[in-house]
């Protein structure tokens, strides 16, 4: 053990959440932030559209407004008092990211601009409410900046690319971590007192995806391997407009500037599925509607996908038919060059990987795996919990995509990503420095660095028979059609043989590449065992779950069932065996009732 | 179709140094090149290095120099550059592996920027957030959509002859925050920038424009820090 780092809190991962934490926790506790990618280069970078809080800039907003949306876009099965908590805390949250520098688009009294998302609404009138607080149509990537930009005017210290491997863990608490520095292939052990894990999703075990090949579920896939349970995994986000064939995502944002959906017939057909907030729904409400009209044959050319049309003369049109208006009452009407200017990136997305105009032509789009709604479990703090009792491991934390609070449920709305992690990763890294000033370095074991040796040389002594990238692609083939927005026993069945399949077939995957030196082929191998164990949690827990809630559907059971189903499942490794068990939901203010858009 | 891709190869633990190698895959003309480098890397050489993550173009891993020019792999269609592709690592930082090339200079000259919102006023009484008019924001809309690739920097003739020059990408930096209104230490970065390494070293060569892959018009922000060094005004 050469190469060994002591610090009070160590975290994982340095996107939105993992930033924050780490901003956080070193104003009280030595700190440092791991990341397997130069912090810039992480996906929360990739968010577009905006983050919510019920800052009222433009018209009246609430924050039980904000909590009902969110309650309700979980399909109820978000925790209350989490969402409450998160909720409250959007205001300040935002307005301490504008502090921090944050350039937001401005109103024209120079307040932060919002714009209207799906399932964000006036609770009085059920009409689309302004929250999303943006910067044009990167606001992802302004968080980022700015939280990165903080980090280093605080002195946070960064490792960066070093991926982690392991998760060390003494008498049932935090240790620290290991981790391969990937310019030298050298292993560290960095022993910590308190650990938060803030890795992100595992949107890449699906075959279209806005999710950046970095998204393998390391964190989750490490921790379940120490027995940590991961909870709700069977509830994915497919966001509803995904760039045909490359699922790049196109913001939700456009259709809150007015575009539309509009089918192969050349119709619009939301306000089938959707009276009274039309194409501003919740994500999982869209994706099905766009689903079901492909399947109907209404799809475009008799293809996979359908239009999303931001043209100004289609705006305008279906704004006037809608009675859609301006803040200040007049008519809503939006010109080309105001388009250009609120979504430039994606303007630019659909010139450079489809040759499409948006100003002047539709998008093809079709749905995308987006969002892991599941996740390592955690209270309102970011404190692992394993169990419904609230029991949790002394120093272990876990915030942002990887982690379930849960305050997305069974459906996230858009927005709340960037919100979830901004409070939640604050959160986690002020109690893991709090617990770290109390408590005392764990003995580190003889060789700590034991499991992540022994998976690499698995990997490296291989047969070499079967092929990482061939696995990989059939694995997600099969996830993205077996268990995507649309389920049932017989699929799910299969993929999760499949899923097995391929787990065996892995064991004789070669690496060729004997080098230490950013040897990419040896990582990409261990990430792909990663996304292998992750599709078999997803796989078992949505077959167990007998009803369709948020973004689990299922064709065999249709309906949502509050009185078998209104509980959160938690799924462990015991003794190599996967177990289910369940957690109850915390309903405060709430009561679940049929969800109506 | 079936396509040539030259590759710049070097992998420092065998080779006394680089060689291409040559490739002939078959490719849509629609696949991204990064498709095509994930493929060769997949089915033919496993070992090959690079770097990638968003592979839409907000992440800004995977700049590299395609048939001579500095782009990001993932957003460069086949159908853009041709059937016969030459990829190479970006210019004038040290060659890790293969197309891998050390960051840390870069990002070092980054940092020297005070690349970082400075206000030390009190905040507005209320809480609230502090006022910009729309036009203040546009003022520096543009620099704000950096993704720190250094597709501008590494395709600097001036960053080529003196690894010293804090090259285009920390100048887009510091222009970000130079006009902000809101921010306070515009005086002190324009002193940083006047140093010898600083932004006299911008010989006006407009490479680094042509090269962003965010369409900011590099050349541009760097005139506007230079009229704001001399004038001493920030409109």
């Amino acid at each position: 053990m050469a190469n060994v780092h002591q610090f009070d809190v160590v975290v994982v991962g340095a996107g939105g959440a993992g930033l924050m934490a780490g901003l956080y926790a070193s104003r009280n506790a030595k700190t440092a932030v791991i990341s397997k990618l130069y912090p810039t280069r992480s996906h929360t970078g990739a968010a577009q559209g905006g983050i919510s809080a019920a800052l009222g800039n433009y018209e009246e907003d609430k924050p039980e407004w904000h909590m009902y949306d969110t309650v309700k876009g979980s399909d109820y099965l978000g925790d209350q008092d989490a969402i409450e908590f998160m909720t409250n805390e959007a205001i300040n949250a935002v307005l301490e990211l504008e502090h921090m520098g944050l350039p937001f688009d401005r109103t024209p009294d120079g307040r932060i601009s919002q714009r209207p998302f799906g399932g964000h609404t006036n609770n009085e009138t059920g009409k689309p409410v302004r929250r999303a607080a943006h910067a044009a149509d990167r606001t992802g990537h302004m968080i980022l900046q700015t939280l990165y930009q903080q980090c280093l005017k605080n002195k946070v210290n960064f490792f960066d690319e070093y991926q982690v491997l392991d998760f060390i863990m003494i008498n049932g608490k935090a240790a620290g971590v290991v981790a391969v520095e990937l310019s030298t292939g050298e292993l560290h052990t960095i022993h910590a007192k308190s650990v938060i894990f803030a890795t992100g999703g595992h949107g890449r075990i699906f075959e279209v995806t806005s999710n950046a090949y970095a998204y393998t579920g390391d964190g989750a896939a490490i921790l379940l391997r120490h027995g940590i349970p991961l909870e709700d995994m069977e509830f994915f986000q497919f966001h509803p407009t995904g760039i045909y064939k490359l699922g790049i995502l196109i913001t939700e944002g456009v259709r809150g500037e007015g575009g539309i959906l509009i089918n192969g017939k050349g119709e619009r057909f939301m306000p089938k599925y959707a009276p009274s907030v039309k194409d501003l729904a919740s994500r999982d409400v869209v994706s099905r509607a766009i689903y079901t009209e492909i399947k109907e044959g209404r799809g475009v050319d008799g293809k996979n996908y359908v239009y999303l049309d931001v043209r100004p003369e289609s705006v305008n049109r279906f704004a006037a038919m809608d009675g859609r208006t301006n803040p200040d009452g007049s008519p809503y009407n939006i010109t080309g060059e105001q388009v250009l200017a609120k979504l430039p990136d994606i303007i630019d997305f659909c010139r450079v990987y489809l040759g499409v105009d948006p100003i002047t032509q539709m998008m093809p789009i079709q749905p995308t795996a987006h969002y892991t709604m599941g996740g390592i479990p955690t209270n309102k703090y970011g404190e692992v919990v394993v169990d419904d009792k609230g029991t949790v491991v002394p120093g272990l934390y876990a915030a942002g995509e990887c982690a379930c609070v849960s305050v997305h449920g069974a459906n996230r709305l858009g927005t709340n990503s960037l919100l979830d992690i901004v409070v939640f990763g604050k959160y986690a890294g002020l109690r893991a420095a709090e617990y770290a000033k109390q408590a005392d370095f764990e003995k580190l074991p003889a060789d700590a660095e034991a499991v992540a040796r022994s998976a690499f040389e698995a990997l490296r002594n291989g047969s070499g028979k079967e092929n990482v990238f061939d696995i990989s692609n059939e694995l997600k083939k099969a996830m993205f059609e077996d268990v995507g927005i649309y389920r049932n026993e017989k699929d799910m069945a299969a993929a999760l043989e499949k899923v097995r399949e391929l787990q065996k077939r892995f064991k004789n995957v070669g690496v060729k590449d004997t080098g230490k030196i950013f040897n990419t082929e040896l990582l990409n191998a261990w990430e792909l065992g990663n996304l292998l164990e992750i599709a078999e949690v997803i796989a078992m827990s949505a077959l167990n779950r007998k009803e369709s809630r948020g973004g689990h559907s299922r064709e065999d059971y249709p309906e949502r069932d509050d009185k078998n189903w209104l509980k959160h499942t938690l799924i462990a490794k015991k003794n190599g065996k996967l177990e289910i068990n369940y957690k109850s939901v915390s309903i405060t203010k709430h009561q679940p009732k049929a969800r109506v858009y | 179709m079936e396509i040539t891709v030259k590759i710049f190869r070097y992998n420092p633990e065998k080779d006394q140094r680089g060689n291409y190698v040559t490739y002939k895959v078959e490719a849509d003309e629609n696949d991204r090149v990064l498709d095509v480098l994930e493929y060769i890397k997949g089915k033919v050489d496993g070992a090959l290095a690079f770097r990638r993550s968003c592979a839409h173009g907000v992440c800004g891993s995977d700049a590299v120099r395609i048939n001579g020019r500095n782009m990001l792999a993932c957003k460069t269609l086949v159908r853009d550059v041709g059937s016969s592709i030459t990829v190479e690592p970006i210019l004038g930082l040290p060659i890790k592996k293969d197309l891998i090339v050390d960051m840390e200079p870069f990002f070092d000259n980054y940092k020297k920027m005070l690349p970082y919102f400075i206000n030390e006023s009190p905040l507005p009484e209320n809480g609230r957030e502090r006022l910009q008019s729309p036009e203040e924001r546009a003022r520096f809309d543009e620099t704000t959509k950096c993704i720190l690739c250094a597709c501008c920097t590494t395709s600097c003739p001036s960053y080529w002859a003196s690894g010293e020059y804090y090259g285009p990408a920390a100048i887009v930096s510091a222009h970000r925050f130079i006009f902000d209104s809101r921010d306070e230490a515009a005086d002190q970065r324009l002193q940083i920038l006047a140093e010898t390494d600083g932004i006299a070293r911008c010989h006006t060569a407009y490479n680094c424009t042509v090269a962003c892959p965010r369409e900011i018009k590099v050349t541009k922000a760097i005139g506007e820090v230079k009229m704001a060094m001399m004038t001493g005004k920030l409109d």
